[in-house]
């Protein structure tokens, strides 16, 4: 009974980070129809800017509770600089062109930003460990938990809604729906689809970047952790379905869970049990769970 | 036929130039060429998927099972012959293709790229966790013989480059051939429409499993190639960043013409083993630049630069012509 | 007892509370030009595609030549001999008017496609370009379809079809998009094309100047049913055909 319980929280954990992160790609790619492999550079990114931002607050000896709102700049610093410059320079030119090199695009990007942020930040891993310690430890019965890391499923909750809120609420998540449904008819209402991709890229960036901020605390931040990242959470969408924000949620749930799964019971499966399932998921359903099927006018 | 001849003496020619020319090319120069024939090899396979509209991103599968096969065949079962070591690689990478290519055939664009790379990252985990084959650390394969004649020390450069420039022509000229075929104009017009090809009555899951299938056994060649000059072998032949290399090549290439991926696959190499040595934290950077630069100017490959798409024949191309005059001299009565 | 080509028994069809085909029955005799006439969503397009197996009717039974095809996919239909052209041509925009044709020739005549004889076969090739000259389209034989305008695309996509040899064909809304005084023309050059022979046709049309210049048999839908069947001079006078077929398009 604790072993299905250490193993639903522990996914649970996963997944929440995990979530976030997905949670931008997938409105990204219901937006501006990229697959983004470039996200988990964003994610890279973030953790870095976090690690930066979080030594500095340090340096000046501000409270260890600010740590908290450094890791929420961090991750803005980065969605502002990185969305509008990379929309605006780069992948404006490449709209409308096929899906699969649109993914060697964000490819190109990947491989670009994987050695500017070495540049940046060096070779030698980070640690962020401030953050870490101010939840305390919980204890759920028989079990203890990092305060920090529940929190990161709360802020997970928090995003979601949010984002679910502002999509469904909201008249400018009107607007992103309808350009999600159709640009074209969009753009002919007079939404000016230019705005709305630049929105939703840096919103996309944002997410990824927050991901990483939040995560940095609970990893060492070093060159690599962008390749992990992008893989699990393509699972994750794909999984989900892509451009799907239920999907999303129930996407990571499952990788959260299937990690967890084999890492408590069979831990040489590890790395590759996101893959099965994401395997085992496509073979039954080929668009995923979520993706409604569109007929095609013939 | 004709064509076809024509190419076969053109690629003859081109080969025995390449062997003559290694005879007087340095060692490092000799062995950054056999890299490129070998990886070229998968680059074909996806050429041939790519003109079908797929892209696989996960043709390190392939590659993997192609080299682990091929270098179990010669640590284990006494397997000495480079050739029938390359045979045997390309043989159970197309056996895997037949096994996978059915099911994936239902695939198009993101899903087929993403359960590809899912495929080979499963194989990836599965070769890191398996230590009777060495684990993440793989296993050396000894140097094989080569159609009866012994490899040594001295001689193994050449005698690799010339094995994989001679197995790189054969199967370019294949897949040229095939290419011209009418199952090569099928994958074009597939990739088009593939609604309008079903309903032509021929199956565009068959054609697209086959594609898969011949693409499966160039990128065993190509991985059991690859382990025999590099004498090993290890679990990163699956990894995806191996597989994103092979997609770059083809991308680079184009699929306008099957000789293009050599190039794109020499380049590869000359930027991998220079920037490693001159610049090795930028090298991504400047693989990265190039391959936007590729995609903004270039999107149809360097191959398009001197292939001429395929034309109706002489003759038929003089018969429409005559068939036009006659329908605008009807259309003007 | 006459041997239908085309036996469509009961056909329904479903499309979550919508009702696009209910208990539709029609029986097409060799050689007859029957025309598909309705208003938008009354259930044509719908019934070809049930009858090209685009989708499987959620009832009742389709027979070609007394011989059962429900359920069956595009590509068995297809090789049963029934070909289609599409409301919105269905062609390989990067290939030439050529090419696209030379596919569906090689695929009706060597089924079996080859893996090293060439694609430009003499034989074919010249069959290409004579079918492209039956359609006056040979001018445009060497061209791309993505830089050809759409009559020509829509001739096309015919002459495609026209491929197979087929048993039956299907054209849904041929003249669609072509302007109202090439629209005879363009029907001329279908007809004739098909050599006026007792190739059995269907299809769908809106125009009805077309309608009772080229169809022997005109079937109207309303609402997923069959209201009308007969020849063009009776169910065009039809009450219910100008109630909610015609009246509409005036």
């Amino acid at each position: 009974m604790d072993l299905a319980l250490t193993i639903l929280i522990d996914g649970a954990i996963y997944a929440s980070w995990l979530f976030i992160v997905a949670l931008g790609l997938t409105l990204i790619f219901g937006v501006l129809k990229i697959l983004n492999i470039a996200h988990g550079s964003f994610y890279a990114i973030g953790a870095y800017a976090a690690a930066s931002i979080v030594g500095l607050f340090a340096a000046e000896k501000f409270a260890p509770a600010f740590s908290l709102v450094a890791l929420l700049l961090a991750a803005v610093a980065v969605a502002v600089i990185v969305g509008p410059l990379l929309e605006r320079l780069l992948l404006r030119r490449f709209y409308g062109r096929d899906e699969v090199l649109l993914v060697l695009v964000t490819y190109a990007l990947f491989l670009i930003l994987e050695d500017v942020s070495k540049l940046i930040w060096g070779v030698n891993p980070y640690y962020v460990t401030e953050p870490y310690g101010l939840f305390g430890d919980v204890s759920l019965g028989s079990l203890f938990y990092v305060g920090y890391d529940l929190a990161i499923v709360a802020v997970a909750l928090i995003c979601g809604v949010g984002v679910w809120y502002g999509l469904n609420r909201t008249v400018l998540g009107k607007i992103v729906l309808a350009v999600i449904h159709n640009d074209e008819i969009a753009a002919s209402m007079g939404i000016n689809i230019g705005k709305v991709y630049l929105g939703a890229f840096t919103f996309g960036v944002f997410l990824a970047a927050l991901g990483g901020a939040f995560t940095a605390p609970m990893i060492s931040v070093q060159p690599g952790i962008s390749v992990g990242v992008i893989i699990v959470s393509f699972a994750v969408v794909i999984i989900g379905g892509l451009g799907s924000i239920g999907g999303a949620a129930i996407g990571a749930l499952i990788v959260g869970v299937a990690r967890s799964t084999a890492v408590h019971i069979w831990p040489a499966a590890e790395l590759f049990s996101i893959y099965l399932v994401m395997a085992a998921v496509l073979i039954f359903r080929p668009e995923g769970l979520f993706q409604r099927a569109v007929a095609r006018r013939i | 036929m004709s064509r076809n001849l024509h190419s076969t003496l053109l690629y003859s020619a081109a080969l025995v130039a390449l062997l003559l020319a290694g005879l007087m090319l340095p060692q490092w120069l000799l062995f950054l060429l056999t890299m490129a024939a070998s990886h070229g090899v998968v680059g074909l396979g996806l050429i041939v998927m790519m003109r079908g509209g797929v892209v696989s991103f996960g043709q390190g599968l392939v590659f993997a099972i192609g080299g682990y096969v091929a270098g179990l065949a010669a640590t284990r079962y006494g397997v000495t012959d480079a050739v029938v070591l390359v045979l045997l690689g390309s043989a159970a990478a197309a056996i895997a293709g037949a096994i996978a290519g059915p099911l994936l055939a239902r695939y198009r664009s993101i899903f087929f790229a993403m359960l590809t790379l899912a495929l080979s990252m499963v194989l990836y985990g599965i070769l890191v966790k398996s230590s009777a084959v060495g684990g993440s650390d793989g296993f050396n394969v000894p140097r094989p013989s080569l159609l009866g004649f012994s490899i040594n020390e001295t001689n193994s450069d050449y005698a690799f480059f010339a094995l994989s420039s001679v197995i790189a022509t054969v199967l370019t000229l294949l897949v040229t051939i095939y290419c011209r075929s009418s199952r090569g104009l099928l994958s074009l017009a597939i990739r088009d429409n593939e609604l309008r090809v079903e309903y032509l009555g021929t199956s565009v899951r068959a054609a697209m499993a086959i594609n898969f299938i011949i693409a499966a056994a160039l990128g065993g060649a190509g991985g059991a190639l690859t382990v025999i000059s590099l004498g090993h072998i290890d679990p990163n032949f699956s990894y995806w960043t191996r597989s994103g290399e092979f997609v770059f090549m083809a991308i680079l290439a184009g699929h306008a013409s099957a000789p293009a991926v050599f190039l794109a696959s020499l380049l590869l190499e000359l930027v991998r083993s220079f920037s490693n040595k001159y610049f090795p934290d930028t090298w991504q950077l400047a693989l990265g630049l190039f391959l936007l630069l590729i995609i903004l100017f270039l999107p149809k490959g360097v191959g398009s630069l001197w292939a001429k798409p395929e034309r109706l024949p002489r003759q038929a191309a003089e018969k429409a012509k005559q068939a036009a005059a006659r329908n605008a001299t009807e259309a003007a009565e | 007892m006459t041997q239908y080509v085309l036996e469509a028994e009961n056909l329904g069809k479903t499309f979550g509370a919508l009702v696009a085909a209910e208990n539709v029955s029609l029986q097409v005799a060799a050689g007859q030009r029957v025309c598909l006439i309705g208003s938008n969503g009354a259930g044509k397009t719908t019934f070809v595609n049930m009858v090209t197996g685009y989708i499987k009717p959620s009832s009742g039974s389709i027979k070609l030549d007394g011989q059962e095809i429900t359920g069956l996919g595009p590509r068995q239909i297809a090789q049963r001999g029934v070909c289609r052209s599409f409301q919105i041509p269905q062609l390989c925009l990067e290939l030439t008017a050529a090419e696209n044709i030379l596919v569906a020739l090689t695929v009706a005549r060597r089924g079996a496609l080859s893996f090293w004889r060439g694609a430009y076969d003499a034989d074919l090739c010249d069959e290409a370009i004579a079918l492209l000259e039956r359609f006056g389209l040979a001018g445009h034989a060497e061209r791309p379809v993505s830089e050809l305008p759409g009559g020509v695309r829509k001739l096309l996509d015919i002459a495609m079809a026209l491929c197979r040899d087929p048993r039956l064909i299907l054209l849904d809304e041929p003249t669609s998009g072509v302007s109202v005084d090439e629209k005879f023309g363009m029907m001329d050059t279908v007809l004739r094309a098909m050599d006026g022979s007792d190739l059995t046709t269907l299809f769908v049309e809106h125009d009805m100047d077309i309608v009772s210049a080229y169809a022997n048999r005109v079937v109207a839908f309303y609402s997923g049913r069959i209201i009308a069947d007969g020849a063009p001079a009776e169910v065009l006078v039809d009450p219910e055909v100008k109630r909610y077929v015609t009246g509409n398009a005036k």
